[in-house]
């Protein structure tokens, strides 16, 4: 039986973890994730969850804490966002070639200076290469499905990788949305318990987390990055069971009237619903243009975006970062090098929108889809474009 | 046979390069990074054992004679022994090829 409810997504994504069944939680509370482990307090403390809730003092703490409950075979859950991800950064990286299976949620914000509390995608790329599996998600269903799913890819024996969810602060983590929770019985039949093969165990002991001298560094590298490449395959095939469990699909690129058409935007995140409007608008306008979605950024799903954009001419990148000095958006950079030796491939034009929390709307979608059209026949004297900023 | 160092493969490793076997770091030669080494003049020696107090690497135990002693497969030449010894024991001389 399930329920479709009004709720704030970061409560429904707290329930989440609950359905889930999260042994611990170590968090630390910060704007805008503040409200999921709030909840989650809330349900430990009243006993509606069975976990042990690890109120630590800083960030760098709570991801050190989720390491050894992760290397114990705890299932372990954290949140986080901007500041506090920046804060945690040195323990981020340590998480996956030690190979443990923590999922984080982290509500999307920029990181300062000059202070903001608003979303963009700064906080996200800056964990770009620690070797974390980085799903991203576009409104509040898609971000209680996928911390679920989070589970089950991290756990998997031939994944053991941790897993962030990234959702945009405010647009989606204080916003009300119909959310269907799935059932508690049909959840533990998608999510069953797999434990860390080699945990922490006195009778059994196991040295973690050694040094490696130069003999071996590169091989323990190479070993991470081929278990990262290979949770593609578990992480496609979590996202279809789902889908045969709950009714709804995930996939690395999603697709909007983006067959055959000529003129193709891509987002990623919360944007991308407000740009599907822009996309029908201008399509009634009769314009030949489509939308694709990245959801999953780590690792990056080289194949599916080359099918998904084979047909087109004209491709329009949409980035809510900017790599300073560098090529602009990190999107669009990843993108341009997934596509560069490609014999067909479209012209890219590339924007950075929407930092700091400032919304780019449907006009201006379709505003960004006219100019790009228009910069990809005649050429554009910058590296990258950066939409509506004040000259 | 197990591998040596130079054989070992990426698959090799265990998941999260775990090291199963217990005591493992007991068998890295931290000596070979000493430039100078202990000498001693044990005949000054008063076994108070401060040396093996101080020692960062804790590689100093008594010999048969009850003195003070570092096992040079571990010592890395810190020179505290010398610098901590009350009675002037300790000499630490460089390491010649």
């Amino acid at each position: 039986m399930v329920t479709r409810v009004g709720i704030e997504v970061s409560i429904a994504v707290a329930e989440a973890v609950k359905l889930a069944n999260a042994d611990v939680i170590a968090a630390y509370p910060i704007t805008p994730q503040t409200h999921i482990v709030e909840h989650l307090a809330e349900l430990v403390a009243d006993g509606e969850l069975d976990a042990e809730y690890i109120p630590v003092e800083s960030e760098h703490s709570a991801m050190s804490a989720c390491l050894g409950s992760a290397a114990a075979g705890a299932r372990t859950f954290t949140a986080t966002a901007s500041q506090g991800l920046a804060l945690m950064n040195e323990v981020v990286y340590v998480a996956a070639p030690m190979r443990l299976p923590i999922v984080m949620v982290v509500a999307n914000r920029s990181l300062s200076a000059p202070l903001s509390i608003w979303p963009d995608h700064s906080d996200m790329m800056s964990v770009r290469d620690t070797g974390w599996i980085q799903i991203i998600v576009e409104n509040g269903q898609q971000a209680v499905d996928n911390t679920i799913i989070a589970f089950r890819i991290a756990e998997d024996q031939k994944v053991l990788l941790p897993v962030m969810i990234h959702q945009d602060g405010f647009t989606l983590t204080h916003v009300i949305e119909p959310i269907i929770f799935p059932a508690q019985e049909a959840v533990d039949k998608y999510l069953p318990k797999n434990r860390f093969p080699l945990p922490l165990n006195p009778d059994r002991p196991v040295a973690m987390g050694e040094f490696a001298p130069p003999f071996i560094f590169t091989e323990t590298k190479w070993a991470q990055e081929v278990a990262l490449q290979n949770s593609k395959k578990v992480i496609i095939k979590a996202w279809d069971e789902f889908a045969k469990a709950f009714g709804r699909k995930y996939m690395p690129v999603e697709k909007y009237h983006s067959e055959g058409a000529k003129v193709l935007i891509m987002t990623m995140g919360s944007a991308g619903e407000t740009a599907s409007v822009a996309i029908d608008e201008l399509r009634k306008e009769g314009m030949d243009v489509g939308q694709i979605r990245l959801r999953l950024w780590r690792p990056f799903p080289f194949q599916e975006l080359r099918e998904a954009v084979k047909d087109a001419e004209v491709l329009i990148m949409m980035d809510r970062a900017l790599s300073y000095g560098g090529p602009g958006g990190p999107v669009a950079s990843e993108v341009k090098a997934a596509l560069y030796n490609q014999t067909k491939r479209p012209k890219i034009v590339s924007y950075v929108i929407s930092l700091g929390g400032r919304d780019t709307t449907v006009s201006g979608f379709k505003d960004i889809v006219k100019q790009g059209i228009e910069i990809a026949d005649k050429g554009s004297k910058n590296e990258y474009e950066i939409y509506g900023v004040r000259e | 046979m197990a591998k040596s160092e130079n054989e070992l493969t990426w698959k090799d490793l265990e998941i999260g390069c775990i090291v199963e076997a217990p005591g493992s770091a007991r068998k890295y030669e931290s000596g070979t990074w000493r430039s100078q080494r202990p000498t001693y003049d044990f005949t000054r020696c008063i076994k108070c054992g401060l040396c093996a107090l101080y020692c960062p690497e804790g590689c100093i135990e008594q010999n048969k004679d009850g003195h003070f002693e570092a096992d040079l497969y571990y010592c890395k030449g810190c020179g505290i022994c010398a610098r901590e010894c009350p009675t002037r024991v300790i000499k630490m001389v460089e390491e010649v090829e």
